[in-house]
């Protein structure tokens, strides 16, 4: 069996992490696949059916201006996921440089590090909240936003793994064989990272959905003609008293695809863990 | 010899297997000895050879976690005389025995005591818990058995913390914590490994003395030969979770009869040089320096363990019959071997 | 003495970055907040005239210099829309906010504590796996959606408490807090989720320890072994996350303030910023780190404390 089969049937060995899996890519799937398989419009505005309980014809009810609620939760799938995605991505990414570089050049490692304590000791709502007001309120926006509050995150991370490869061994070898830094640390460091920053990718995902939930809410996130989450809950506070079922439903997504993620994050940490204790 | 006292401690058959990821492991089988009143056994093997796990399954500390399932019975005679299996005691009963008749002291001082308690409270809770004195009187009898092991200023280190000793001052706080309720057993897991050498030959002294004083019994449990023959009366020796010699100190280093014990007593430099005059006086090559005899090839995994006798791959004495099966212990009375050519190793 | 110093040392060089990132977060934001102060009848020489008045012309700079200078007197500026010192403002806010945290976090521990020790001891088994599970679904829940479900259920359906506001001012203490219940339960049942994990990791840590065999060894009940040599053990770092809980809270509370209409410090901000209101942004922002690095600092001191080892060499 190839190294990476093994892998993936250790990770999957549990069953919870191996449901999650499978639930994440059924959402991931049904949220790219729908627009395209099906002509319905969840934008479609039809007063005469607002603020109906979830039915047959209607799984999740319809809201303040009739649009069906199912229909706008896998529509809004799409913008969540790509928002939850992307800075997730965008996190790691500048993450990992600056982690790297602050734990492989000891010049560099105090002031990246007085750097990312200054940005730590701010809430990451607030962080969120200012940036965005920056910025402008627009989806792009949004997600620069998030990935400078969880960049932080990811470097201390990063940086703390890479102080301990840097003391062992194999990197004073290939030091002592002359080869140059930065192939050093592509080549050597990157690849050992690979670990703790796919755990922290799956985390920051659900992070990041939950956070732009909670600035759209506010009315600081992404436009509210734009449908993720938050927005929808956001737009059907008004009439959440009598129909519920508006802001209960999209709340079940979040929750439904963090706690998906989380699993998963979860499932890939402990199957990384006993290199992880090796490691240090 | 008196042979209608019981041992104090007998054990016969002790196996023990753990879980793991690549299946269960049997780590010790067949395992037995006998150690009687103010005797010292010492348990001889390499790492991995079994020796510690033999002592945490007779203390009946392993993990939870390495689901281990321990086998075969080891009578104890307590203090009131009553011969117990301590493998099938119920626990709390176990627990009555730990730290109060039965103590064990660790290879790792350094992290072998409680950070954030003092060294006093550390010995007083364990007396508190079997002697049942209240505080004062626990606390007394800290300082007392800090003095008993030759702790300097004991008035003042009762109230340190761990951080504050020496390595081989915090040795001596977990054997006056092993004696605080002066048990009839000591198992002594390599105590002097992790320290400098001059201070193991202290602690080994205070050992011996202490020993001599209480008239407990000791199951030392070491790699290092020296220290065998300087302070056991009797010594098994393991290999791949099996014993396979035992026998009186003297007789063992005088006439080793398994192949592996041989090769053991052949790697002491002492041995390595005396062969080496010998050679020279017979007039072979005089001057050189000599060479360091060496067992080899390597232990196999006990994932994977040789058909028949363990030690066979790297044995010279190696037949086919030796690969069949697992020899049985022969032998009788107090020498026993595993090996199908005891006789010719002697003999060689 | 000196590793105080340092850390010391260390606090006040991130609250000097602390304070130019709040500055340039602040000023970066397009808008112009006296435009808005003086509303839609104002010209463009008043708007000109209100600028210089509250030293917006100068170059930024020179602005920030100012306020610097501000703070080393402890003065935290005035708002350009509440016609109050941004000191008044804070404290005004404070009391719902810090009584909210200290709820949460109250709540958070008095759940997660235990919970993580039980995970922790009954490592593996379906027990743990359902904790550690519990523990994730708190950190999958948005804290506003939480919110709403509570009211909707406990003050709307069965009008157990009050929906929102946080009631008269006048009100005595234990009125008011009925106001904090439902906020400090959704905040302290997802907090809980982060304690839980955390304790368990802590206790798992300790229960690997060497010293923890030999507890065992003197023959000690378990529950002895787990209170007093493990859980004292695994306590420290579990304080130091519930502290840093705490820091966070003031202002990180800003979505349930929302939900829960609290005059706190969250909702103090979000406004500000949606206003321009640079001073109190700024001022805000800066006291709430300089809260979360005190904090730190004082967790720190706790340690020499509590830790033996750390005392000694402290000193």
């Amino acid at each position: 069996m190839k190294p990476w089969q093994a892998v993936l049937l250790r990770l999957f060995s549990r069953k919870v992490v191996l449901a999650s899996a499978v639930l994440l890519t059924l959402v991931v799937a049904i949220a790219t696949v729908f627009p395209w398989v099906s002509d319905a419009d969840p934008g479609a505005i039809s007063i005469s059916e607002r603020l109906q309980a979830p039915s047959a014809t209607h799984w999740a009810g319809t809201d303040e201006l009739g649009r069906d609620v199912m229909l706008r939760i896998v529509h809004g799938a799409r913008y969540s996921l790509l928002i939850g995605g992307l800075t997730a991505a965008g996190a790691v990414l500048l993450g990992t440089l600056m982690g790297m570089l602050a734990g492989f050049f000891r010049r560099l490692d105090a002031p990246l590090m007085r750097l990312v304590d200054a940005m730590m000791s701010f809430p990451d709502i607030l962080l969120g909240i200012a940036l965005v007001s920056i910025l402008g309120a627009s989806l792009w926006n949004v997600m620069l936003a998030l990935v400078i509050v969880y960049t932080p995150r990811v470097a201390r991370v990063v940086r703390a793994s890479t102080l301990v490869l840097r003391e062992l061994l194999f990197v004073d070898a290939a030091r002592a064989l002359g080869v140059r830094t930065h192939l050093i640390l592509w080549r050597h460091v990157l690849p050992n990272l690979v670990s703790p920053v796919l755990v922290q990718l799956t985390f920051i995902f659900a992070y990041a959905i939950l956070a732009e939930a909670g600035l759209s809410f506010l009315g600081v996130g992404v436009p509210p003609d734009i449908p993720t989450w938050g927005t929808m809950i956001a737009g059907s506070l008004e009439s959440s008293d009598k129909a519920f079922w508006t802001i209960l439903y999209p709340g079940l997504a979040i929750v439904f695809t963090a706690l998906s993620l989380q699993m998963l994050g979860d499932g890939v940490r402990d199957l990384l863990d006993p290199k992880l204790k090796k490691a240090s | 010899m008196s042979t209608d006292t019981f041992p104090r401690l007998e054990v016969r058959g002790l196996a023990t297997s753990f879980a793991t990821d690549g299946g269960r492991i049997q780590s010790v089988a067949d395992v037995s000895f006998a150690i009687r009143a103010g005797e010292t056994l010492a348990l001889v093997g390499e790492s991995g050879s079994g020796k510690s796990v033999t002592s945490l399954s007779l203390m009946g500390l392993h993990a939870k976690t390495s689901q281990a399932q321990v086998g075969g019975e080891a009578w104890f005679v307590r203090r009131d005389g009553v011969r117990v299996n301590l493998l099938a005691l119920p626990e709390a009963q176990r627990r009555a025995l730990r730290g109060n008749e039965i103590a064990m002291i660790f290879q790792e001082p350094m992290t072998s005591l409680n950070p954030v308690l003092t060294v006093g409270e550390q010995i007083a809770e364990s007396v508190r818990l079997h002697q049942g004195l209240d505080r004062t009187a626990a606390k007394a009898h800290a300082q007392r058995m800090l003095e008993l092991v030759e702790i300097p200023a004991a008035r003042q280190r009762v109230d340190e913390y761990p951080h504050q000793l020496s390595g081989g001052m915090r040795q001596r706080v977990m054997i006056a914590l092993a004696m605080a309720c002066q048990p009839t057993l000591l198992i002594a897991d390599e105590p002097t490994t992790a320290l400098d050498v001059t201070i193991q030959a202290q602690i080994l002294a205070l050992m011996g003395r202490l020993q001599k004083e209480t008239g407990m019994s000791l199951l030392f449990v070491t790699h290092n030969l020296g220290v065998v023959a300087q302070y056991a009366d009797s010594v098994a020796v393991m290999y791949a979770g099996r014993i396979v010699e035992s026998a009186p100190v003297h007789g063992l280093f005088a006439a080793p009869s398994h192949p592996y014990t041989r090769g053991l007593l052949a790697c002491l430099p002492g041995v390595a040089r005396q062969r080496s005059r010998q050679q020279g006086e017979s007039g072979t090559q005089g001057g050189r320096r000599p060479l360091l005899a060496a067992i080899p090839g390597q232990v196999a995994s006990p994932l994977a363990p040789p058909p028949g006798c363990a030690f066979a791959p790297r044995c010279a004495l190696r037949t086919d019959d030796c690969d069949a099966a697992m020899p049985p212990l022969s032998g009788e009375g107090a020498r026993r071997v595993r090996c199908l050519h005891a006789e010719e190793a002697v003999a060689a | 003495m000196t590793f105080m110093l340092k850390r010391l040392g260390g606090a006040v060089l991130v609250l000097a970055l602390v304070a130019i990132l709040v500055f340039a977060l602040t000023r970066l934001a397009s808008g112009d907040p006296v435009a808005l102060l003086l509303g839609d009848q104002a010209t463009a020489a008043d708007i000109e005239a209100a600028r210089t008045q509250y030293g917006l012309d100068k170059p930024l700079p020179t602005q920030f210099a100012l306020w610097v200078g501000e703070l080393m007197q402890g003065n935290l500026g005035q708002s350009l829309f509440l016609q109050l010192p941004v000191s008044q403002a804070l404290l005004e806010r404070a009391e719902p906010t810090l009584m909210l945290a200290v709820l949460a976090v109250g709540i958070a521990a008095l759940i997660g504590v235990p919970c993580g020790m039980a995970a922790a001891i009954w490592r593996g088994s379906a027990g743990d796996q359902a904790l550690s599970s519990v523990a994730m679904l708190g950190a999958s829940v948005p804290s506003f959606w939480l919110g709403l479900i509570l009211i909707q259920l406990f003050a709307v359906k069965l009008g157990w408490f009050p929906a929102s506001g946080y009631g008269d001012p006048d009100s005595p203490l234990s009125e008011r807090v009925q106001h904090l219940v439902l906020p400090a339960l959704v905040l302290g049942l997802l907090n809980s989720a982060l304690i839980i994990r955390f304790t368990r990791a802590s206790m798992l840590d300790i229960l690997g320890e060497d010293y923890v065999r030999t507890a065992r060894a003197k023959g000690l009940p378990e529950h002895t072994v787990m209170v007093k040599h493990v859980l004292r053990n695994a306590l420290v770092p579990i304080v130091t996350v519930l502290g840093l809980t705490l820091a966070l809270m003031i202002g990180g509370t800003v979505v349930t303030e929302t939900v829960f209409n609290l005059p706190g410090v969250g909702n103090l901000v979000v406004r500000a910023v949606l206003r321009r209101d640079y001073p109190v942004i700024q001022g805000t922002l800066l006291v709430i780190a300089a809260v979360y690095v005190f904090i730190n600092l004082a967790i720190d001191l706790l340690y020499t404390v509590v830790d033996p080892r750390i005392r000694l060499e402290a000193k």
